[in-house]
């Protein structure tokens, strides 16, 4: 490696409350192309220390793609040059990026196709009064071989899990608790 | 001594304590002291900077409920990790105006026309080319496009205060805008915003996310804003606030500001290089 000192970053903050009017977009939770045989929905709710939701959090999903590429693809926000306004993906490229506002409830549903390769998705919470982002995953379904699933304490295991909800066909559940006795293990990278 | 007898009077109100209300900033300010004192002698016991703000920075009352209580777990040494590989975009997802604040609508906006420019890099000094920042902001008066502020400022017909470029080759993003104003919010009585406008970045990975605030060199509210000082590290707060850069204002028309972006996180191209 390199050994030119690495400059010092700079620093996170919060979201804040206004966000709305600003990052998310048409379409942001629409990944699969419309109408896709294969198409997935990943839902759940962001909730905070009393359980309660919380209804001003932002999440963001990057994943691969079905055939397990991690390039990506731009175009999420494609706009209208002429208007400004979002058209949406082109539904041919899977840009493997997803961004959307919880509702009032705390609820988001993201529809998308399972990635090839590893089988989470990763996700980014930002929300105000968080200072700093929480990165997490939704495993889509168990790995026992998986690196961090295997690391991570057993007694907590289950909340990096999004299983098929019964009776709900192709509907994954992945609750997102910021706090308490089931608070959602967190990642950070080294 | 004499004294005339004194009129009767109400019981104390001492003897019931004040019904809970939201503190002062007197009291904001000595729990962001002690914060940052308590910082202080960690680092002069060795501590290492710590260079974002800790998710539990009680001055910041929202902070209370929405952290989580156990430490993060560790993903090292997955070259597999999905998150080392992260979303791009491209110049269908930006259009030409988007840059310019001041130009989405019939007018022009009120306010002090500035640009703001720098350049956005990563923790080795390299350029993030062609990724995609994204502004927002209050207008001048300090009132943001948003149902849910009722700050009572005017709203302005001639600015939303939402911006978005991609970065060019060696790094740099530009924008056009008006300096927000300051604004009040609820943490406590009296609380007061300096001035700032929102970024979002992002790197080649999804680990070098960041979502941040930028600051006007100066303004007196910062020592009083539990935001900003969440940053309990002293450098690092400096590292949020922009500089005023005279060569970058344009005679008759703005003032100009610079302010470099340096983000954190591991990328998948730095195993490749380090193998």
């Amino acid at each position: 490696m390199s050994t030119t000192p690495a400059l010092p970053p700079t620093p996170s903050q919060t979201v804040g409350p206004f966000f709305g009017y600003a990052l998310p977009f048409t379409g942001g939770s629409d990944l699969a192309p419309p109408g896709h045989p294969d198409t997935i929905t990943l839902h759940g709710r962001v909730l905070d220390g009393a359980g309660e939701p919380v209804p001003d959090a932002l999440l963001e999903f990057w994943q691969a793609g079905p055939d397990g590429s991690l390039s990506g693809a731009p175009g999420s926000l494609r706009r209208d040059p002429v208007t400004g306004a979002v058209l949406g993906r082109d539904g041919v490229e899977f840009t493997g990026f997803a961004r959307i506002a919880v509702d009032a409830d705390g609820h988001y549903a993201l529809r998308t196709l399972a990635p090839g390769g590893a089988p989470y998705v990763s996700v980014c919470v930002f929300a105000r009064g968080l200072m700093h982002h929480l990165f997490t995953r939704a495993y889509l379904r168990d790995d026992p071989d998986d690196a961090l699933l295997a690391a991570v304490d057993p007694e907590r295991r289950h909340t990096l899990l999004a299983p098929e909800e019964p009776g709900r066909h192709r509907t994954h559940r992945f609750d997102i608790r910021l706090q308490g006795g089931e608070e959602t293990v967190f990642l950070e990278f080294g | 001594m004499n004294l005339p007898n004194p009129a009767p009077v109400p019981a104390p109100e001492s003897v019931t304590p004040p019904p809970p209300g939201p503190p002062a900033q007197a009291e904001i300010d000595r729990e962001i002291a002690e914060l940052h004192r308590a910082y202080q002698r960690d680092r002069a016991g060795g501590a290492p900077a710590r260079h974002h703000p800790p998710r539990d920075f009680t001055p910041y009352r929202s902070s209370a409920l929405r952290h989580p209580t156990r430490p993060p777990v560790a993903v090292t040494g997955d070259p597999e990790a999905v998150e080392l590989h992260g979303p791009v975009f491209g110049v269908t997802d930006v259009t030409d105006l988007d840059a310019d604040l001041t130009r989405h609508h019939a007018g022009e906006p009120l306010g002090e026309r500035i640009t703001v420019t720098g350049r956005l890099l990563d923790s080795r000094g390299r350029p993030v080319r062609g990724q995609l920042v994204e502004v927002w902001q209050a207008n001048a008066s300090g009132r943001y496009a948003h149902l849910r502020d009722q700050h009572p400022a005017p709203l302005d017909p001639h600015f939303t205060g939402v911006g978005r470029c991609l970065t060019a080759e060696d790094g740099t993003y530009s924008f056009t805008t008006v300096k927000p104003g300051a604004y009040p919010w609820r943490n406590h009585t009296n609380a007061w915003r300096p001035a700032h406008i929102h970024f979002s970045l992002f790197g080649t990975a999804f680990t070098q996310r960041l979502v941040t605030q930028m600051y006007f060199p100066g303004d007196p509210l910062f020592r009083h804003d539990p935001i900003l000082s969440a940053v309990t590290d002293a450098a690092a707060r400096e590292r949020l606030v922009a500089a005023y850069d005279h060569d970058l204002s344009s005679p008759e028309w703005s003032l100009g500001y610079r302010w470099d972006i340096v983000l954190d996180g591991p990328a998948a191209t730095w195993i490749e290089e380090g193998r």
